[in-house]
């Protein structure tokens, strides 16, 4: 056992215990402190007087972001600061927040009304749900909208990650260009993008299909695919591969033994966001498709714009709690990831 | 001679010298790298910069002109639009011909618009000559068609033609930055500034922009000290807040400053409970440029705080630790030695957000009103209402214009190489 000279405060306050319970012996030390004698102690005693260490190291370093010797402006700031960052945080979550109750209202209002405000279950409804669930136009926008996100995923998954591949072998030429070249959907202002597609689809008569839409899409979620999997391939281990082949595997072992296993959560995260992109976006859709290519963004901005229902503040309920499914995968992904690199998440 | 010796003894199995070998096997590996990434630069260049020149091409495009009057502007070439003369017959003759073919396959109207964006008037002056070119029948055309439309008779209306006859034009960035060109002359003036739309629109963007993103910071920044200086454990919690609303959908964020801001919204309401407000007072807040900037601010603030927080993460806590012990103020700890070690974050939180805000066309859409749109806006205009997709095109390439500046410098500062997500 080793003991450290910042807990004497500590071994202080454990004295009394020690002394008296577990006859462990304080000795002082040549600084003066009183320390417990760890050269004679017992492994009994050892245990405890670890167990309470830790304990006591916990509770201080709780305590101990307000260190004892700030002077009162100090500590009035310190308070100040963590008041204000509990603002932003609020400024942050707290519009996702309201929109969940307000989806149960019973009335056609984005308001609270007195019933909800008292509690009263009769001020709540799902009948906004139950017109979610049930109406045409938002049907067929979940509809449009998951078959669209998902072939233009697959296509952007496909060519996202079998492009990461080569972009992350050694010789490639002209990496930067064709990097900026690859990842320029995602910086073009989608409405440049919208306007560009606008023309270009229509000429090859694509404006107005799903098929328009889907490529459309795909264009804008690779760049979020080459990006994770370009990040995952960096911290790759050459080696590996290598290793691999001196041990007489033929290269489509190695790809699909060695490979494949370490950069499938890059590439799973990778078609997540070419996913989200696509799910999300709305400025493409309402240039590129029409009325039949609704995706459930394009109904909420044209219910926004046209006549405003709580059935929108359902669907937006609805994409909150999907996105927090999301947001899990991803971190298991990430925890995947490091923990198949060797190092331990944090 | 130890050279060559060199040479000799470095071969491989099959007797080629390793040199070669060597680069006959980077040259194959470069293939297969290439070829790896040759089917998406494909799809992208398709799919995505195919449109993007299309636009580019839009922007200059007056082909129309040549199209539809092709005899006209060959005439037209030889006049002298300085002399005060009027064209001669020849021109007369050939325009009356093409205006009766343009009708025939109800052209005529789109080159009147075409003239139109130029000089307000030819597309009634089109459409009329298009009604009566038919009675037109014998020469001399040019009596015939000045009876038509007296506007024939005008040395105005053929400098316009004239002048905008060739297969380019730049029409319309002149009109995207409030310029006029004055026909009469061939000069070009700048709008007075109460005619202006597009330079206050632009600069109107701009502005905004830059307040969104200085906003950002000023929340952002203590927000990304704090989450960097608690321990993984809560960071990891408090992350939570920033990254729920990163991943909601856009639609969502703007629906709910919606239902916050609105006469009968969320916030006016709580006012008005605690008495800060009264029914006659509620606060406009929404359908202007507060309703833009508050919920753009929202909207952005993960891509300042993102960015942020990376850089803080790895900035060492004994260099605040060493400044004060070395007598130094907490505060000017902060400002000489924390503060520029955050500089590259701030840099790429700034310009990742003000990229992304001065090209938004959703949110401005949806809360801007009249005083708080953007320039996107006006793009989507062009584009869906006035049809007029050559302006459109123009504005579209001088924001794509501003918005690579800014992503150049970007670049200079995280490398698109070291671009990373949530």
């Amino acid at each position: 056992m080793i003991l450290h000279d910042y807990d004497y405060e500590i071994y202080a306050s454990l004295r009394e215990e020690a002394q008296d319970k577990l006859k462990i012996t304080y000795v002082t030390d040549r600084y003066g402190n009183y320390i417990p004698d760890i050269e004679n102690i017992t492994s009994a005693q050892e245990e405890w007087l670890l167990k309470k260490v830790e304990e006591a190291r916990k509770i201080k370093v709780n305590v101990s972001s307000l260190p004892p010797y700030l002077s009162i402006p100090e500590r009035i700031w310190h308070y100040t600061f963590w008041i204000i960052c509990g603002a932003v945080l609020f400024f942050l979550i707290f519009p996702l927040l309201v929109i969940i109750p307000l989806s149960f209202n019973e009335v056609p209002f984005f308001t609270f009304t007195k019933k909800m405000l008292a509690f009263d279950p009769d001020g709540y409804s799902l009948q906004w749900y139950n017109d979610f669930f049930t109406s045409l136009n938002w049907q067929g926008a979940v509809r449009n909208s998951v078959f669209i996100a998902f072939f233009a995923t697959i296509i952007s998954t496909f060519l996202g990650t079998l492009a990461s591949l080569g972009l992350s072998r050694p010789h490639m030429p002209y990496r930067t260009l064709i990097m900026s070249l690859l990842i320029s959907p995602m910086i073009v202002p989608l409405i440049i993008s919208a306007a560009g597609m606008f023309f270009f689809y229509s000429r090859i008569g694509l404006q107005g299909t799903h098929l328009g839409v889907i490529l459309a899409h795909a264009a804008l979620g690779t760049p979020f695919v080459v990006i994770t999997v370009t990040a995952t391939l960096t911290g790759f281990d050459n080696n590996l591969i290598r290793a691999s082949q001196s041990l007489g595997a033929p290269p489509t072992t190695t790809f699909f033994k060695v490979i494949v296993p370490l950069i499938t959560p890059g590439v799973i995260s990778g078609a997540l966001f070419a996913f989200v992109t696509s799910f999300d976006e709305v400025v493409v859709v309402l240039f590129v498709g029409s009325y039949k290519q609704r995706t459930i963004p394009w109904q909420m901005f044209s219910g926004i714009r046209e006549q405003i229902s709580p059935t929108i503040l359902s669907a937006a309920t609805l994409l909150i709690l999907i996105t927090i499914g999301m947001l899990t995968t991803l971190e298991l992904l990430r925890r995947r990831t490091e923990r198949l690199r060797g190092v331990t998440p944090s | 001679m130890e050279k060559n010796q060199e040479n000799i003894s470095l071969v491989t199995a099959d007797g080629t010298p390793l040199k070669i070998s060597l680069a006959r096997a980077q040259r194959r590996s470069k293939i297969i790298a290439f070829l790896m990434v040759f089917p998406l630069l494909l799809f992208i260049t398709i799919a995505f910069i195919g449109p993007i020149a299309d636009m580019l091409m839009l922007s200059v495009d007056n082909s129309i002109v040549k199209k539809i009057l092709p005899k006209s502007a060959e005439a037209l070439q030889k006049w002298d639009e300085y002399s005060g003369q009027l064209p001669d017959e020849e021109v007369f003759a050939a325009i009356v011909e093409e205006i009766k073919q343009a009708k025939a396959s109800k052209q005529h109207t789109k080159i009147g618009s075409r003239f139109n964006y130029e000089s307000s008037g030819f597309s009634s002056l089109f459409r009329k000559t298009g009604r009566k070119v038919k009675k037109i029948k014998s020469p001399p055309f040019k009596d015939g068609l000045i009876k038509a439309d007296k506007r024939w008779g005008e040395i105005y209306t053929w400098q316009v033609i004239k002048q905008n006859s060739s297969n380019y034009t730049d029409g319309y960035y002149l009109a995207a930055l409030d310029f006029k060109r004055e026909f009469s002359s061939g000069n070009i003036k700048s709008l007075e500034s109460k005619d202006s739309i597009y330079l206050k629109l632009f600069f109107r963007t701009i502005l905004l922009s830059t307040l969104i993103t200085f906003l950002t910071f000023v929340i952002g920044f203590p927000l990304s000290y704090m989450l960097s200086s608690v321990s993984t454990r809560i960071s990891n919690i408090l992350i939570i807040f920033v990254l729920l609303p990163f991943w909601t959908s856009l639609l969502v964020r703007t629906t709910s400053w919606i239902a916050l801001l609105q006469q009968e919204g969320v916030i006016n309401d709580f006012l008005l409970l605690v008495g800060f407000i009264n029914e006659d007072g509620r606060l406009a807040m929404i359908h202007n440029a507060t309703g833009t900037v508050v919920a753009m601010t929202h909207i952005l603030l993960p891509f300042m705080v993102l960015p942020l927080f990376s850089v803080m993460k790895t900035i060492p806590k004994s260099y605040v630790r060493a400044a004060i012990s070395l007598g130094a103020h907490p505060w000017k700890a902060f400002w000489k030695i924390y503060f520029p070690n955050t500089g590259p974050g701030i840099g790429a939180g700034s310009i990742l957000v003000f990229i992304l805000a001065i090209g938004y066309y959703i949110t401005p859409a949806l809360v801007g009103g009249s005083s708080g749109t953007f320039i996107s806006n006006r793009i989507a205009y062009h584009i869906s209402s006035s049809l007029n997709w050559g302006l459109g095109s123009a504005i579209g390439v001088i924001l794509l214009g501003i918005v690579l500046l800014f992503f150049v410098l970007y670049h200079r500062i995280v490398g698109i190489n070291n671009m990373k997500l949530g």
